[in-house]
């Protein structure tokens, strides 16, 4: 095959590999790039060394902590959302299939909010949240906490349904036979779950946890829609931070590259410990 | 044999209890999801109902549909409603303020075009990587594996002057950086599909004097059709919702997303219009539910097969 094959890269290779390098190539090198210089646009650059890394936290000498917040920020809401979405949904999977009355139905209306993107999903709960904080004279974006937990409430409803799908999928999976000989070994529902079903759920459930913690800790359009970073930056996560920092103030476009660079090293390294801990277990298994 | 027979009598009793148990136990679990489900997707019904509410009873009662209490006498309750709702004011206030059915269009154009694109063209390159080994296809397939870990910020600021200079920053041109942002997600799903084809397959093909194009077509394309629906969907799911990229690739002043026309009427010049906006909301979301209703089944199957790959 691969000899006759060979020659038609033409077709079958060169569409998607251009678009890949206008796509993905040029803009990523060239993003790295201009990391280390000053700009305003792609062809005003000039290089200025590691200038725009230490202007991320020292500003004229000062200690500015902006960045820092953001990353603790994002952390913390990182580590709240995986733990709800994935133990909700955990739960709900495990409820949904029983194959009590009405499962589809529910399992529908679960799911649904994910389809809907995050900016509309953020207006949905923009209202609700405004209308019910008012009779407290309060808003969504009042302190750093009330939108800390607005967001927190919008991304769970959004994602509990999605990574409940993929729960039920695993859970489907485990052979009737395992669960039947378990019981009739006289296995109670507690040593089911942590004998058999967690065991045996392992895989869901590092790819759930890899799913959340990624769209955690990358999260932007909800972000941007429920509080825009309100009050004073303080709501600010990681992606809006760097959005803002880049579009906001002329002359700060540099800092802004430099920041997605740093922002990209860690998402990476998020990934490679995932790829890591899911290859060293199958190995194991 | 005797003792066997006990134990079976014993085990179908247990059954029993177990079964009878479990019928209860499921009517009520029943009855919690179904209250449950309701509270979930509530929030969309109250955007629902405060859509036909005149601007100013939005806020002031959210979540009632007359702005006096059933105790004050039946009339003025009724009357209450009258003044609550305007019917469908608000769907002509959001309709041409955000242009909206040209911003559905080009959502539709960018989504169906750029899935068509990534689907097609990206099915070929995974196969013809697998195919014919040489450093350059595992070079390209490495790059592919690396680009799914870039997160988008880091080549934003990039990527949108770039395409503005390809004079890519129309709805056309988007779907061309559409295929090149989703190529790595994309080709790695389907490198893994293309793998566990038999050779003998395209062989066999071979043999009968078709031409590779001839065998992508007709010998491998069907096979992939699993997989070119999950790609399919999640992509359709990535690129409808998508917010940051159009608004940065697309010259807004001209072309508009539904999730670009959402996000600008909100932030327009002072007061938000929220009886618009609350209408807005609603038609955005009523393509994406008749949508889901109408292959719910690929979705579903879709999102399980992407996520376990993914």
């Amino acid at each position: 095959m691969s000899k006759p094959l060979k020659k038609y890269w033409p077709l079958f290779v060169l569409p998607t590999m251009a678009a890949f390098v206008i796509g993905f190539i040029v803009p990523f090198v060239y993003g790295v790039f201009l990391s280390f210089c000053k700009f305003t646009t792609v062809t005003d650059w000039k290089i200025v060394g590691l200038r725009n890394y230490t202007r991320i936290f020292f500003v004229d000498g000062k200690l500015d902590t902006t960045f820092i917040h953001s990353l603790w920020y994002t952390s913390l809401f990182t580590v709240v959302t995986v733990l709800i979405i994935n133990v909700a949904a955990f739960f709900i999977a495990l409820a949904l299939t029983k194959g009590i009355k009405g499962t589809n139905l529910f399992r529908t209306s679960f799911f649904l909010p994910n389809l809907i993107g995050g900016i509309i999903l953020s207006y949905i709960w923009l209202m609700i949240f405004n209308a019910v904080l008012a009779k407290y004279s309060k808003t969504i974006v009042s302190t750093q906490w009330t939108a800390f937990w607005g967001l927190v409430i919008v991304v769970c409803w959004q994602q509990i349904g999605y990574m409940m799908i993929i729960y039920v999928a695993g859970l489907q999976n485990i052979s009737a036979d395992l669960l039947e000989a378990a019981k009739i070994d006289g296995a109670n529902n507690w040593q089911l779950m942590k004998g058999v079903i967690i065991p045996m759920l392992r895989p869901t459930i590092a790819t759930c946890t890899f799913l959340t913690l990624t769209n955690g800790f990358k999260l932007f359009d909800q972000n941007l829609a429920l509080t825009g970073g309100n009050p004073g930056k303080m709501s600010e996560l990681l992606a809006l931070n760097i959005y803002d920092t880049m579009y906001g103030t002329t002359g700060w476009q540099g800092v802004g590259q430099a920041k997605a660079v740093i922002f990209f090293i860690l998402v990476a390294v998020i990934a490679l410990i995932q790829h890591k801990l899911t290859t060293s277990k199958e190995v194991e298994a | 044999m005797a003792q066997a027979n006990t134990k079976k009598i014993k085990k179908r009793s247990d059954n029993e209890v177990s079964a009878a148990r479990k019928s209860k136990h499921g009517t009520a679990l029943t009855v919690f999801f179904a209250i449950l489900s309701f509270l979930w997707i509530l929030p969309i019904l109250i955007v629902v109902l405060n859509s036909f509410k005149r601007k100013a009873y939005i806020f002031k009662n959210p979540f009632g549909i007359s702005n006096v209490t059933l105790s004050q006498g039946f009339d003025r309750w009724r009357a209450g409603i009258r003044k609550t709702f305007v019917g469908l004011t608000n769907y002509a206030t959001a309709i041409k303020k955000t242009d909206f059915f040209r911003c559905f269009g080009y959502s539709v154009f960018i989504t169906v075009l750029s899935v068509a694109l990534i689907v097609m063209l990206c099915s070929m390159t995974a196969w013809y990587i697998i195919r014919v080994k040489n450093a350059a296809t595992k070079t390209i397939y490495l790059l592919c594996m690396f680009s799914m870990i870039v997160p988008f910020q880091m080549v934003m600021f990039t990527l949108s002057k770039f395409a503005n200079i390809l004079h890519l920053s129309n709805p056309l041109g988007i779907c061309v950086v559409y295929l090149g942002f989703g190529a790595g997600l994309a080709i790695f799903m389907f490198t893994g599909f293309v793998k566990q084809i038999p050779i003998e397959l395209e062989e066999a093909a071979m043999i009968d004097g078709a031409t590779p194009v001839q065998c992508y077509f007709q010998v491998i394309l069907p096979v992939m059709k699993p997989t070119l629906i999950t790609v399919s969907i999640l992509d359709a799911m990535w690129i409808w919702n998508d917010y940051l990229l159009p608004s940065l690739v697309l010259n807004v002043n001209k072309y508009k997303t539904i999730q670009i026309a959402v996000q600008y009427l909100k932030q327009s010049h002072g007061q938000v219009d929220w009886g618009a906006m609350m209408a807005v909301l609603v038609l955005a979301i009523v393509p994406i539910v008749i949508f889901y209703m109408a292959v719910q089944k690929y979705i579903i199957e879709g999102v399980v097969a992407g996520a376990v790959k993914g």
